[in-house]
C-alpha cells in the first residue's frame, strides 16, 4: 500500500543499509574463501601457493575438530536449556504480587550488563578458585574437598558462567510476554475448571511460544560466538575449545592462516545449519 | 476551486483489480459522499483522489490540471483520517500550525489562522494540550482545524466518524454539515453509514466491489433506486425485496417495497402473516412479520405506537405507487 | 480487578524473588565489596561480609597500573560512535521497512539477522588484513565502524518493530499537510519513536560497550576499551582478588550506572522490542 514515488524512496534509503552490509558479508567471506584454498603462513613465508582441499580435510581430520563442535553445540544448547526454563520460572515468579518489584527487577537484569571479559575473571577467580573461591571456601565449610572447576568440570562451569550471563535477557522477554497475556483468559480457563497446572500448560506456555522463539533466535546468535569467557577461563584447555576458539588459535596463536580460513568455512556452514533452521521457526513467527 | 475529475481511472493490487475503470466528476463545492459496504473501493477510491496510492491507469484532474503523478503534499487538498492521524508529540496548537509550517506560511498569520479554528471549533481552551488528553470528540475537531487552516481546494474524509459513540456522531455530523456551508469547499466524504450519506451529501456516490452503482442526491437515490443493490443499501430499515409468483403479478422479476410504505391492518389486506418481533421506538415501531408466504420476512414501519404480540395475525398492503420494479439483472424497470 | 491476595503468599513470594534476586546479583555485589577490602581479607576463610576496614587502595593501585582515563574513553567513544552511526544508517532503512514493505522486506530483513550468525573468527584474518592496508588497525574508528556493522542488523531489526507500532496513517496525514519525505521522518516519525530509538540506542551502547571478541583482536595500545584493559587482569594478576575486583568495578561501573537511570528504556530494549 504505497505509491510509486514511496517505493523508489524507499528503496533509497534502504540501499546504505543492505551495501555496507553485504559488503561486510561478501568482501571477508570472499577473502576467506580464497585463504582457505592456498598455504598461507604470515610468519613462515607467507602466501605458499594454492593447496586445492588440502586445509579442509586437515582441519577435519584434526584430532580437535569434532570436539569442538561437540563443545560449541554443548554451550549453546546448555545455555538455552538454562535460561528457558529459569527464565519461565522466574518470569511467573517475578509477575506475581510482592513488595519492591522494581528493586528485584533491577537485580535479575544486572548481569547482562556485565562485560563478559568481567564476569569470566571474576568467576574464575572469586568463585571458582580451587584455593581461594568463595566456591572452595563454601566446600570446606561443608566439609568436602574444594572442586577445581575450571579443570574437572569445564564445561559446567562455563555453561553456568554464560547461564548467568543471558539469564536476565531470558527472564525479562519472558517476563514482558506474560504481562501481555489477557487476564481474562486465565479467568475463563478458571471458570472453566482448570487447575493452576493446566492453566500454565494450556493458555501460558503456548502464549509464551513467540517469545521464546525469540529468545533461541537472538541468544543463539550470541552464544555461537562465545568467545571472552573462554579465552579469559580456560584458554580453550579441558574440552572446552569450541569451533570459534579452535579456529582463533590456528589464525592467531599458530598462525595458520590457510587452516584457519577452511575452519572458518566450517563454522559459517555450521552457522548457516542452525540460521536456516531457526529462520524457518522465526520466519513463521514473525509475521504474528 | 476544487473540482476534481476522475478518468477511467483503475486500481490493481497485484492481480487484483480493486477499481475497474472509472469516470467520477465531483464539481466544486460539492459535498460528495462515498458510500458502500465494507471492501466496495470506497476508500481505496479516496486514497487514490489524495495520492496515498498510485492509480494503475487513467487520469485524476484537480481543478483541470493533470494530478495523476503529482505527490500528496503538492496536490493542495486536506484529509481528515478515521483514527484522525494526530501527531502525539505536538500540543493541538502545533498539530494545527503543521500544514501551515510545512507551507511556509508567516508565523503571525500562522496565528491568526489557528485562531480563527480553534474558535470556530471550539478548541480555544484546549490549544496546549497535547491529543492524548482530549475526548475522541474533540480530538476529531483538531484533525478537521488542522485540514481547514491551510485553505485546501478540497477536504477529503475518511470516515471520520466511525470511532465516535452513536450521540456524538450525530453532533459531527451537524458541523461538518455546517462546515461546509460556511466554507463552501468541495468536500469528499466517504462512510458504510447510509445514513451519514443520506443526511449529510450533496451528491452520493454508491460503490460496491469498485463498481459505481449510481450516483445521485440523496432523494433520487431513495426514490428511484438504479438497482436492487442501491434500493438495499439506501434507506433504513431496509428495502423488502420480493420474489417469485408475487413479483411476476407486478411484471417484474423482484418488487421491493419500502417498510414505510405498507399499510398495516389486524383484520384484512393483502398479505397475511405473523408477528415476529415488533420493536418499539416510541415514535416508530418496526414490525418484523413471517409467514406471509412471500419468501423472507417483511419489515415494516408504522408512525406512532400500536400493540402487538408475538404469534399475531397481522395484513399488509403495500402502497402500490410506491413499489420499485425491477428485472432479472436487478436493473430498475420503469 | 484481580482478587485480594494473601498477605502471607505476598510475603512468601517476596522473600523468594528477593532471595533469587540477591543470588543472581551476588556475584556482582561482592565483586564491588571486595574492591574495598585489603587483598589479605579479599582471600579470607571464613570470607568477611561487610565488617572490614574500608580502603581505596587498590582504586589507585590500578590507576597507577593502568591509564584508565584512556580505556575509558575508548570504550565510550567506540561504543557511542558505532551505535550513532547505525543509528543513522538504519533509520531509513527500518523506515521502508516498516512503511512501505513489499513482498521481500521479510526476506531482507532475516537475512540483515544472518548476518549476525556468521562467524566473526572465519573473517577474523580478513578483517585483519583489510585494517592493516587502510592503517586503521587499532585505531578507534576501526572500531567503530565494525561494531556498527556487527550491531546494524539488531539496530534494523528494533527500530522497524518500534516504527511498526506507529500507525502509518499519521504518517499519511504529514504527507497530506505537504510535508516532504525528509519533514516527514524528522519532524513525525523521529519524535514518535523517541522511546524506541532511545532504548534501541541503550542495548546497543551496551552490546558494543561489552563486545569482547573484536575489541580484544584488533587493538593493541591505542584504541584498546575496557574490555582489553580488563583482560590484561587474567593472569596472574588476577590472583589479586582485590585489585582484580576495583579494576572490575571500574570496568562496569559506567554502564550499571546508566542502566539504573534509564531503566525503563533499558527494560524496553532488553526485549529487542520484539515482545509487547
Amino acid at each position: 500500500m504505497a505509491t510509486q514515488h514511496s517505493r523508489s524512496a524507499a528503496r533509497i534509503m534502504m540501499a546504505p543499509a543492505v551495501i555496507l552490509l553485504l559488503g561486510w558479508m561478501l568482501v571477508p567471506l570472499i577473502m576467506t574463501l580464497m585463504f582457505s584454498f592456498k598455504q598461507y603462513l604470515p610468519l613462515r613465508g607467507g602466501d605458499l601457493g594454492w593447496v586445492g582441499f588440502d586445509n579442509y580435510v586437515r582441519f577435519v581430520s584434526s584430532s580437535a575438530f569434532w570436539p569442538s563442535v561437540v563443545a560449541t553445540l554443548t554451550i549453546v544448547g546448555g545455555v538455552l536449556l538454562i535460561t528457558v526454563v529459569f527464565g519461565i520460572l522466574l518470569a511467573i515468579l517475578l509477575n506475581q504480587p510482592m513488595w519492591g518489584q522494581g528493586i528485584v527487577r533491577i537485580l535479575v537484569i544486572a548481569p547482562f550488563f556485565v562485560m563478559p571479559t568481567v564476569s569470566a575473571l571474576v568467576w574464575k577467580n572469586m568463585f571458582m578458585d580451587p584455593v581461594n573461591g568463595l566456591f572452595a571456601h563454601l566446600w570446606k565449610f561443608f566439609g568436602a574437598e574444594p572442586i577445581a572447576w575450571l579443570s574437572e568440570a569445564s564445561m559446567p562451569s562455563i555453561v553456568m558462567i554464560v547461564s548467568w550471563q543471558w539469564l536476565p535477557f531470558a527472564t525479562l522477554i519472558l517476563l514482558t510476554a506474560i504481562q501481555s497475556l489477557d487476564s481474562e483468559q486465565l479467568e475463563a480457563a478458571e471458570m472453566d475448571g482448570a487447575p493452576p497446572i493446566k492453566r500454565f500448560a494450556y493458555i501460558t506456555l503456548p502464549h509464551l511460544g513467540r517469545a521464546i522463539t525469540i529468545v533461541i533466535l537472538i541468544q543463539t546468535i550470541f552464544l555461537l560466538a562465545v568467545f571472552a569467557e573462554i579465552f579469559v577461563t580456560t584458554g580453550g584447555a579441558f574440552g572446552t575449545r569450541t569451533l570459534t576458539y579452535l579456529i582463533f588459535q590456528r589464525v592467531l596463536e599458530s598462525q595458520n592462516v590457510g587452516l584457519g580460513s577452511a575452519g572458518g568455512v566450517y563454522a559459517i556452514i555450521l552457522a548457516n545449519i542452525v540460521a536456516i533452521f531457526l529462520m524457518r521457526i522465526v520466519g513463521k513467527n514473525l509475521d504474528a | 476551486m476544487g473540482q476534481i475529475k476522475l478518468n477511467q481511472v483503475t486500481k490493481s493490487f497485484g492481480e487484483v483489480q480493486v477499481i475497474p475503470p472509472l469516470d467520477l466528476t465531483i464539481e466544486d463545492g460539492e459535498f460528495t459522499v462515498f458510500v458502500g459496504p465494507s471492501g466496495c473501493g470506497k476508500s481505496t477510491l479516496l486514497r487514490l483522489i489524495a495520492g496515498l496510492e498510485d492509480i494503475t491507469s487513467g487520469h485524476i484532474e484537480i481543478d483541470g490540471a493533470d494530478a495523476t503523478n503529482v505527490p500528496p503534499a503538492k496536490r493542495g487538498l486536506a484529509m481528515v483520517f478515521q483514527s484522525y492521524a494526530l501527531y502525539p508529540h505536538m500540543s493541538v496548537r502545533k498539530n494545527i500550525a503543521f500544514p501551515m509550517k510545512m507551507a511556509a506560511v508567516p508565523e503571525d498569520e500562522q496565528n491568526r489562522r489557528i485562531e480563527a479554528a480553534a474558535k470556530a471549533l471550539n478548541l480555544t481552551d484546549y490549544l496546549d494540550r497535547k491529543p492524548g488528553q482530549l475526548s475522541g470528540g474533540q480530538r476529531q475537531r483538531v484533525a478537521i482545524g488542522r485540514s481547514i487552516v491551510r485553505e485546501p481546494s478540497a477536504f477529503l474524509f475518511d470516515e471520520p466518524l466511525s470511532n465516535l459513540d452513536a450521540a456524538l456522531r450525530v453532533g459531527m455530523r451537524l458541523e461538518i454539515s455546517e462546515l461546509h456551508e460556511r466554507l463552501k469547499t468541495t468536500m469528499i466524504y466517504v462512510t458504510h453509514d447510509q445514513v451519514e450519506a443520506m443526511t449529510m451529501a450533496d451528491k452520493i456516490v454508491v460503490l460496491r466491489a469498485g463498481f459505481i452503482e449510481q450516483v445521485g442526491s440523496p432523494l433520487e437515490l431513495y426514490h428511484s433506486p438504479r438497482n436492487e443493490f442501491v434500493a438495499g443499501f439506501i434507506g433504513s430499515p431496509k428495502m423488502n425485496l420480493i420474489k417469485g409468483p408475487e413479483a411476476e403479478k407486478h411484471g417484474a422479476s423482484t418488487i421491493g417495497i419500502r417498510p414505510e410504505h405498507t399499510d398495516v391492518s389486524m383484520s384484512e389486506g393483502m398479505w397475511e402473516g405473523r408477528v415476529g418481533v415488533a420493536e418499539h421506538l416510541g415514535s416508530d415501531t418496526f414490525i418484523h412479520v413471517h409467514d406471509t408466504g412471500l419468501g423472507d420476512m417483511i419489515t415494516v414501519r408504522i408512525t406512532g405506537d400500536i400493540q402487538v404480540k408475538h404469534g399475531d395475525a397481522i395484513y399488509l398492503t403495500p402502497q402500490l405507487d410506491k413499489l420499485h420494479k425491477f428485472d432479472a439483472q436487478g436493473l430498475r424497470m420503469e | 480487578m484481580a482478587r485480594a491476595v494473601t498477605q502471607q503468599r505476598k510475603t512468601i513470594n517476596t522473600a523468594l524473588a528477593w532471595g533469587i534476586g540477591l543470588l543472581i546479583f551476588f556475584p556482582i555485589l561482592w565483586t564491588i565489596l571486595t574492591s574495598f577490602k585489603t587483598e589479605a581479607t579479599a582471600i579470607a576463610d571464613p570470607p568477611v561480609f561487610l565488617a572490614f576496614d574500608w580502603t581505596l587502595e587498590n582504586y589507585s593501585a590500578v590507576m597507577e597500573r593502568s591509564n584508565y582515563a584512556r580505556f575509558l574513553w575508548n570504550s565510550i567513544i567506540i561504543a557511542g560512535g558505532s551505535t550513532l552511526l547505525g543509528i543513522l544508517v538504519a533509520v531509513p532503512a527500518a523506515w521502508s521497512m516498516a512503511f512501505v514493505p513489499s513482498k521481500r522486506t521479510k526476506d531482507i530483513l532475516l537475512w540483515m539477522l544472518s548476518t549476525k550468525m556468521l562467524p566473526a573468527v572465519g573473517v577474523l584474518y580478513p578483517i585483519y588484513l583489510i585494517f592493516i592496508n587502510l592503517g586503521i588497525l587499532d585505531s578507534r574508528i576501526g572500531l567503530v565502524i565494525v561494531l556498527m556493522l556487527m550491531n546494524l542488523p539488531i539496530i534494523v531489526w528494533m527500530l522497524y518493530t518500534y516504527f511498526r507500532e506507529i500507525p502509518v496513517e499519521i504518517l499519511e496525514a504529514a504527507r497530506m499537510d505537504g510535508a516532504s519525505l525528509k519533514e516527514e521522518i524528522l519532524y513525525v516519525l523521529t519524535p514518535m519513536a523517541i522511546p524506541g530509538i532511545a532504548s534501541t540506542v541503550l542495548l546497543n551502547f551496551i552490546l558494543a560497550w561489552n563486545e569482547a571478541f573484536w575489541t580484544l583482536n584488533l587493538t593493541a595500545a591505542n584504541a584498546a576499551p575496557l574490555t582489553a584493559f580488563i583482560a590484561s587482569y587474567s593472569s596472574p594478576e588476577g590472583l589479586f582478588f582485590a585489585k582484580l575486583s576495583a579494576a572490575s568495578t571500574m570496568a562496569i561501573a559506567p554502564i550499571l550506572i546508566l542502566g539504573w537511570f534509564s531503566q525503563k528504556q533499558l527494560v524496553s530494549g532488553l526485549t529487542f522490542g520484539a515482545v509487547k
